[in-house]
């Protein structure tokens, strides 16, 4: 099979409220993709973009970005839903030879949107809509039957967060990099029991671009490929009521396919860096379980361990994560971007040293109901 | 290089203007259902699944989350796409490229509306820049009638001729069980009869000039899915696959003042794409049947032209020779189209469905009277976002 590759990445610094329009966001992220492969929109053959009409307010809200996505006369589609999803689309338009370069865009304006209606609004409108549950009250009830599932109390999901604001600071484009300790998170305000603020992640403004290449199509740009050596995306059943959500079935399944192309055997091993999606603390221990890193109901273990330290066998979310900065469309990007430049150790102060197999990771829908994993490597 | 990829099922739902009987999920399951039986094939044949609707129609965010217990996306891959009218075709196009990719055998594209249960007016006015286009842009109806007024204006087209389009859809339409629109008052009468009832019959409403109710489509409730399927596949399920020739779209609309109103020049591009790699030259003649997404009657003539069916300002002529009639040289829209029934989440991908079903010779009452050899399928939306998709009977090489 035909191999595709990532030659060019590209994203804004995340923030609370970003002056830029959705355009300027998504033309800063894409020039600086294009200039970060040492090409030109002349040479990309079509377009991905990632949007959300609710997170935009405007219906069709792709047609927003057309221009600043370099669009004019090339081909185009839109992916809605996480970031990810729009890279894996670009790889299939990529191996399906119609392609050899494809540009995916993404982009989000938390500051100009209502998380809690948003997200109140990807519930069942008879049944569940009416009772006000959002993105964050229903992390709230993971949260509980995870924890309850592995006996972890909330001081040991807070140290996700330990970890990783303090990662945040060896990255410039991170929003939220601090220093903080347990008793930090402890003493946060409570927003959903048992989530409080410093387990959740922060309202981001922020757009991300990532340049892909066939084989042939990596010749036309100077930088040197990174492929993608293995990819798999699953969804969960919609009620939560129908699932199991202290286990995370449909990642443990995305991530298999994954590893299956990719060669992985042993992930903890075989995997030198790895960027999940960690929307909420208690995320990143269940999906190390999900990612088969940790066995099922040991994610909490692993974590106290420091294995996924900085400076242990696995560094976890050295960006600082997506609970440092949660540009929500954008932040499967962003894990994506974070693990290219990994690879091409160009990630400076949060370089992983020595690292040549990454992992990305990111995910749809309430509670992580649909995964998207990736497996990169040089 | 990538597989070759063929459709080998499809399946709709009945079209109403409102399908109060079931939910948006059960009506999803509804044409899930249907296009696995059409193809004989179970959910767990399935590798992966894409869906697209129009989120601020429904009023539902992450239709691939909310609809995977109906669209049987329970512990499978599945996909989410929107773009405006199109968004049928879109996920046509994301289904084929999930399968010539080469990393999914079979694949399941879906399109759904509820517009009984929506404001589209309300919704299309927010596809519109906030600031500069939103405060001055009444929704779907005002640009199409700007589109066919400079139209009128440039050829010198008459009411008469919109109407002769009008009536083509609404005779083709009583073939097709599954179409919203049966106007059984059509039946016997003369053409001309009846294009002269619709421009001067008080009944008939002018919206904005010059389109009355009858050039327009009609709002409606329905779903649809296309099973698409590899080349180490697709003729073990299906004894006539209809193959994916080409398929290409373009959308250079930012802000309207961009869009060029003589022309429509993103369907005149994809179809040139499309022309090319299928080594067509003359596609009036080479073309056996055309599943046109035409939302209102002017596109039946000025549409015919971008493509390259005929010269600018020939349409009219075209149709009322009867060559777009189902015993013409090329039968345009024998399902009744989009004019017929516009469940708009679902009316492109319908297109791809009839033209298949065509290609398969499955479209029953509704299957035109020759050879069908090239069945070409478009979407339209989004102001002048246009997919095209060219399906064949013999495998491309």
């Amino acid at each position: 099979m035909e191999k595709v590759a990532i030659v060019g990445v590209g994203q804004t610094t995340y923030e609370r409220r970003k002056e830029d329009t959705f355009d300027e966001l998504v033309f800063e992220a894409a020039t600086k993709a294009l200039a970060d492969a040492g090409g030109e929109i002349g040479d990309i053959d079509n377009i991905v973009t990632v949007s959300n009409d609710f997170w935009d307010g405007r219906t069709i809200s792709s047609m927003a970005v057309q221009d600043a996505a370099g669009s004019w006369d090339k081909d185009i589609s839109t992916v809605e839903g996480d970031g990810t999803f729009g890279v894996l689309y670009g790889m299939m338009r990529a191996l399906s030879g119609s392609f050899e370069t494809t540009l995916v865009v993404s982009h989000i304006k938390g500051s100009e949107a209502v998380m809690n209606l948003i997200t109140n609004a990807m519930f069942d409108p008879i049944f569940h809509r009416s009772l006000g549950v959002d993105a964050t009250s229903s992390a709230a009830l993971q949260a509980r039957m995870y924890m309850e599932k592995v006996k972890a109390t909330q001081e040991d999901v807070a140290l996700v967060s330990v970890k990783n604001h303090k990662n945040a600071m060896n990255n410039p484009h991170a929003q939220l990099p601090m220093e903080i300790g347990v008793d930090d998170v402890m003493k946060s305000k409570m927003l959903a029991d048992p989530l409080k603020l410093l387990d959740c992640s922060p309202i981001s403004d922020g757009a991300a671009a990532v340049v892909l290449a066939t084989e042939k199509g990596a010749k036309r740009f100077k930088k040197s490929p990174v492929w993608i050596k293995g990819v798999g995306h699953i969804s969960d059943a919609y009620t939560l009521g129908y699932r199991d959500l202290a286990n995370s079935r449909a990642l443990d399944a995305a991530a298999k396919k994954a590893y299956k192309m990719a060669g992985v055997k042993n992930p903890l091993k075989d995997l030198d860096v790895v960027e999940l999606y960690d929307a909420y603390s208690y995320m990143e221990p269940l999906w190390y379980e999900g990612l088969g890193i940790a066995k099922e109901g040991k994610g909490v273990e692993l974590l106290k361990s420091g294995t996924t330290a900085m400076d242990g066998d696995l560094p976890v979310n050295p960006s600082g994560g997506v609970i440092s900065a949660h540009p929500v469309l954008v932040a499967g990007m962003t894990r994506i971007v974070e693990s290219v430049l990994q690879l091409r150790g160009e990630a400076e102060k949060r370089q992983v040293k020595g690292a040549k197999t990454a992992l990305a990771h990111g995910i749809n829908g309430a509670c992580g109901q649909s995964h998207c994993v990736f497996v990169m490597g040089v | 290089m990538g597989k070759k990829v063929a459709i080998v099922g499809f399946g709709q739902t009945y079209q109403r203007s409102s399908r109060k009987d079931v939910n948006g999920v059960e009506l999803i399951n509804e044409a899930v259902h249907t296009a696995l039986s059409d193809a004989e094939l179970t959910i767990n044949d399935i590798d992966a699944i894409v869906i697209g609707n129009m989120d601020h129609f429904e009023g539902v965010n992450y239709v691939d989350c909310w609809s995977a217990e109906g669209s049987g996306a329970v512990m499978k891959p599945i996909f989410k796409l929107t773009t405006g009218g199109t968004t049928g075709t879109t996920v046509a196009m994301c289904g084929y490229y999930h399968v010539a990719s080469g990393m999914f055998d079979r694949v399941l594209a879906i399109g759904w509306e509820k517009n009984s249960e929506s404001d589209t007016t309300g919704a299309i006015v927010t596809a519109f820049n906030p600031v500069w286009e939103r405060t001055r842009f009444g929704g779907a109806i005002a640009g199409l009638a700007v589109e066919a007024s400079k139209y009128m204006d440039n050829y010198g087209v008459t009411e008469r001729d919109g109407a002769r389009v009008a009536v083509r859809e609404r005779l083709h339409a009583l073939n097709n069980p599954y179409s919203q629109l049966h106007q059984e008052w059509m039946k016997g009468m003369e053409v001309d009869q009846i294009v002269d009832l619709l421009v001067t019959s008080e009944q008939n409403q002018m919206l904005a000039y010059p389109l009355r109710m009858s050039d327009m489509c009609p709002r409606t409730d329905g779903a649809a899915a296309v099973i698409f399927a590899s080349e180490d596949v697709a003729e073990k399920i299906a004894p006539t696959p209809a193959w994916v020739v080409s398929t290409h779209n373009r959308h250079n609309y930012v802000f309207l003042g961009d869009i060029n109103w003589d022309r429509n020049d993103t369907l005149e591009t994809a179809a040139k794409k499309v022309f090319e790699d299928a080594g067509i030259k003359e596609p009036l003649k080479e073309i056996d049947v055309c599943e046109l997404y035409m939302p209102y009657s002017y596109a039946g003539l000025k549409w015919m032209e971008s493509i390259g069916f005929c010269g600018p300002g020939e349409g009219p002529k075209l149709v009322w020779d009867g060559v777009t009639d189902m015993d013409g040289e090329l039968p345009v829209n024998p399902s009744g189209g989009v004019m017929s029934s516009n469940p708009i989440g679902a009316t492109a991908i319908i297109r791809v469905g009839e033209g298949a079903l065509q290609i398969m010779g499955k479209a029953g009452d509704r299957q035109v009277q020759k050879d069908v050899n090239y069945a070409l399928c478009t979407g339209f939306g989004g102001c002048n976002w246009a997919d095209v998709m060219l399906l064949g009977k013999k495998k491309p090489s």
